[in-house]
């Protein structure tokens, strides 16, 4: 099993907002992850990634095996866990190129492999740019600064075919796109699909699951899963909306 | 010679030094420059040194620093090798070096230069002799010597420094670059003087260094007048590379005529004790003047820049961006004033000052200030102070780079806003590269230029590579 969550509590400033997640994952397997807004989707793929503002109250998360709040947030990206941010920092100054051989050469170095010369990681970058349809020259620009929405995810997409994770975590990497983005998207999603890694794709839509298509579909609720179930989950979902499940719950 | 030998310096010694000096020390002057001389040792005896009781001084405090016990001498001490001491290293940077050792000129081959195309330039005690015409047009009248004390007690004193003149329509082929040196065993009290002026429609590139090889104490007070004449324009900048027991003084006066242009780059990457005076006068209208700061300070540094921009003339545009970033227990303060005079309408002004603080003992003192008479004006102005981003810092690590190396990353990009702006591309590279080794605390008081901080057969990577950190 790649990815196992068991009993997970969390909380921000002593709220909390997870209430005992349950969720395993297996390599090759796409999961996606539903539910109406604040109920605690982003915090799940935060915390899978450490971010320190959350505190992990109770519970546990092994990944490969490993117990994941040993590990610092670079050791889990270095481990191969990469999340998708639902909205990319601008951070002018610091232009993709240096900061892509600087992630790509501390992971290689990490995996004792030497580091990409000038030209190999030149090569690379042109290439994972095709495969989101890329065509701007990423050299000269500050990492996100003035990209448009569009741009932004993706970059994000193309992060990830540069870092090669084993379980990727896309936070509502469909928010804010138009169609053809959203199609772009998915379709870099999908080639970069393989029997090795895993997908955890958090959507508050079903229509970003017409493209990237799930195994499992799991329906957050004030801080737990409440449903789980196939890829029929998330049309239901769309039919009936997100009422149904408040409703059942109350019941 | 009556010099201040192993004393500390106090307004009383000061004017005691002074007329036991008359007729002997200063017995060259014109009786133009002596008339300055006197009426500025007259301000300094009314002004003294600052105290922390004036507004101007409130937090930089040079107790400790005149405290010290000091040299002071009116002759150069010794008779260096000029191309042992001022030698720059900036790989295919080709600049004109005039080089100042303890606040003395070091003549190369003659103490004054003079090119083809009308520059002049070397030693300013040498220029007072053979041109003084030239010399008294300004000396003395673009700095103002009563109201500031250190300035008043500079032009009283000093006797050498750097002269340069560029004529009328002339552009300099190359920068020009003055070298200012501190080396001696001894703690050296020191001024020098610098007059730089620039001619109708002349250009110049002036790259102005003060560095320190020694670890002694120092207290430079040093004042520099530069005069753009109508459509002038020069691009300056000053890089100061001190060590810790180190204080500066730097006043540097700017008085623009009609049209002319100034682009400054204040960059500060260590000192003990670093007050620049910036004051800058539109003369004219249509002036333009952008003044960039970059300072990263730790240990128990402390930087001021202290800048003032007086508007008198219609149509003058004038923007400070100025960048710390403090570290450990270092402290600075910005202060920027423009003012805005009655009849400067349709001025233009803009300041700016960000600062981070990497720790909780690290401070900084800013005040951006406008003071606007005229009424068709843009102004505005901001201060930021915080620590580094943590959403950046998440994003950063988030794809696999360590905390050291995001930190660095961040750090960088936010002082290269600053670096970027200096228009000579080798001279770019070189501070791009001293600001990554400031950064990861590798830059070391050199024991040459302050631009020889890497071997120049290295090539220099622009980028960061973490792989070397």
């Amino acid at each position: 099993m790649l990815l196992s969550i068991n009993n997970l509590h969390a909380s921000i400033n002593g709220k909390e907002i997870l209430k005992g997640i349950q969720l395993n994952v297996n390599n090759g397997e796409v999961h996606a992850i539903m539910g109406p807004n604040g109920t605690g989707k982003s915090t799940l793929a935060s915390v899978i990634a450490g971010r320190d503002v959350f505190d992990v109250t109770a519970g546990d998360i092994f990944y490969k095996g490993k117990n994941l709040q040993k590990l610092t947030v670079e050791e889990r990206a270095r481990e191969g866990i990469f999340l998708g941010f639902q909205y990319p920092v601008e951070i002018p100054g610091v232009s993709m190129t240096n900061f892509m051989r600087t992630a790509v050469n501390e992971l290689r170095k990490y995996k004792g492999l030497n580091p990409f010369s000038g030209s190999e990681f030149i090569r690379m970058m042109e290439e994972k740019k095709k495969l989101v349809e890329i065509t701007s020259n990423l050299t000269n620009r500050s990492v996100n600064e003035g990209f448009s929405g569009g741009e932004k995810k993706k970059n994000e997409i193309f992060q990830m075919a540069m870092l090669d994770p084993t379980l990727a975590i896309l936070d509502e990497t469909d928010s804010g796109l138009d169609i053809d983005a959203l199609r772009i998207v998915a379709n870099g999603v999908n080639k970069l699909r393989t029997k090795e890694n895993a997908f955890l794709v958090i959507t508050h839509y079903q229509r970003l699951l017409d493209y990237i298509v799930p195994d499992f579909v799991h329906v957050l609720f004030e801080g737990r899963i409440v449903k789980s179930g196939g890829k029929e989950l998330a049309i239901e979902l769309e039919e009936k909306g997100y009422d149904w499940i408040k409703n059942e719950q109350k019941a | 010679m009556q010099d201040l030998v192993k004393e500390t310096i106090s307004k009383e010694r000061m004017v005691k030094l002074f007329s036991s000096f008359s007729g002997k020390i200063f017995s060259d002057d014109s009786p133009a420059i002596s008339a300055i001389r006197g009426r500025a040792i007259e301000s300094f005896s009314r002004i003294g040194f600052p105290t922390t009781k004036l507004e101007e001084w409130k937090n930089t405090d040079l107790t400790d620093s005149l405290n010290r016990i000091y040299d002071y001498y009116m002759i150069p001490q010794s008779e260096p090798d000029f191309q042992k001491i001022f030698r720059c290293n900036i790989p295919h940077l080709d600049t004109a070096i005039l080089g100042l050792l303890n606040g003395w000129y070091v003549s190369k081959d003659v103490p004054l230069m003079e090119l083809g195309n009308g520059i002049i330039m070397g030693s300013l005690s040498e220029a007072r002799k053979k041109y003084p015409e030239l010399v008294e047009t300004h000396y003395g009248k673009v700095a103002d010597d009563s109201k500031s004390g250190m300035t008043a007690l500079n032009t009283a004193f000093s006797k050498d420094g750097v002269f340069i003149y560029v004529p009328d329509d002339v552009k300099s082929p190359k920068p020009v670059q003055m070298i200012n040196v501190i080396q001696s065993d001894q703690n050296l009290f020191l001024q020098s003087r610098n007059l730089i002026l620039l001619g109708k429609n002349s250009r110049l590139s002036l790259v102005h260094c003060d560095d320190s090889y020694n670890h002694q104490s120092s207290f430079s007070n040093i004042v520099t007048e530069i005069h753009l004449g109508e459509n002038a324009s020069l691009d300056h900048y000053k890089l100061q590379n001190l060590n810790n027991s180190s204080t500066l003084i730097s006043s540097v006066y700017f008085q623009l005529d009609t049209a002319a242009n100034i682009e400054s780059h204040y960059l500060s990457l260590n000192g003990g004790l670093l007050r620049n005076n910036i004051d800058l006068v539109f003369n004219g209208p249509q002036g333009n003047a952008n003044i960039y700061g970059l300072y990263l300070m730790d240990r128990k540094q402390h930087i001021d820049n202290h800048i003032f921009i007086d508007h008198r003339y219609p149509d003058c545009t004038s923007s400070e961006l100025f960048k710390g970033i403090m570290d450990e227990n270092a402290s600075g303060v910005f202060s920027g004033h423009v003012l805005v005079r009655r009849n400067a309408q349709k001025t233009n002004a803009y300041q700016s000052n960000k600062n981070i603080l990497l720790t909780d003992t690290a401070r900084i003192n800013s005040k951006p200030f406008l003071e606007i008479y005229a009424d068709d004006v843009k102004c505005s102005h901001g201060s930021t102070t915080g620590q580094l981003d943590p959403e950046s810092m998440f994003y950063l690590r988030q794809r696999g780079i360590g905390e050291e190396s995001a930190r660095m990353l961040l750090m960088f990009a936010f002082a290269d806003q600053v670096v970027r702006k200096i228009a000579i591309p080798q001279l770019q590279s070189r501070i791009e590269d001293m600001v990554k080794k400031r950064l990861q605390g590798e830059l070391q008081i050199c024991d040459q230029c302050v631009l020889h901080c890497s071997s120049p057969e290295h090539p220099v990577d622009f980028r960061i590579d973490m792989s070397k950190l």
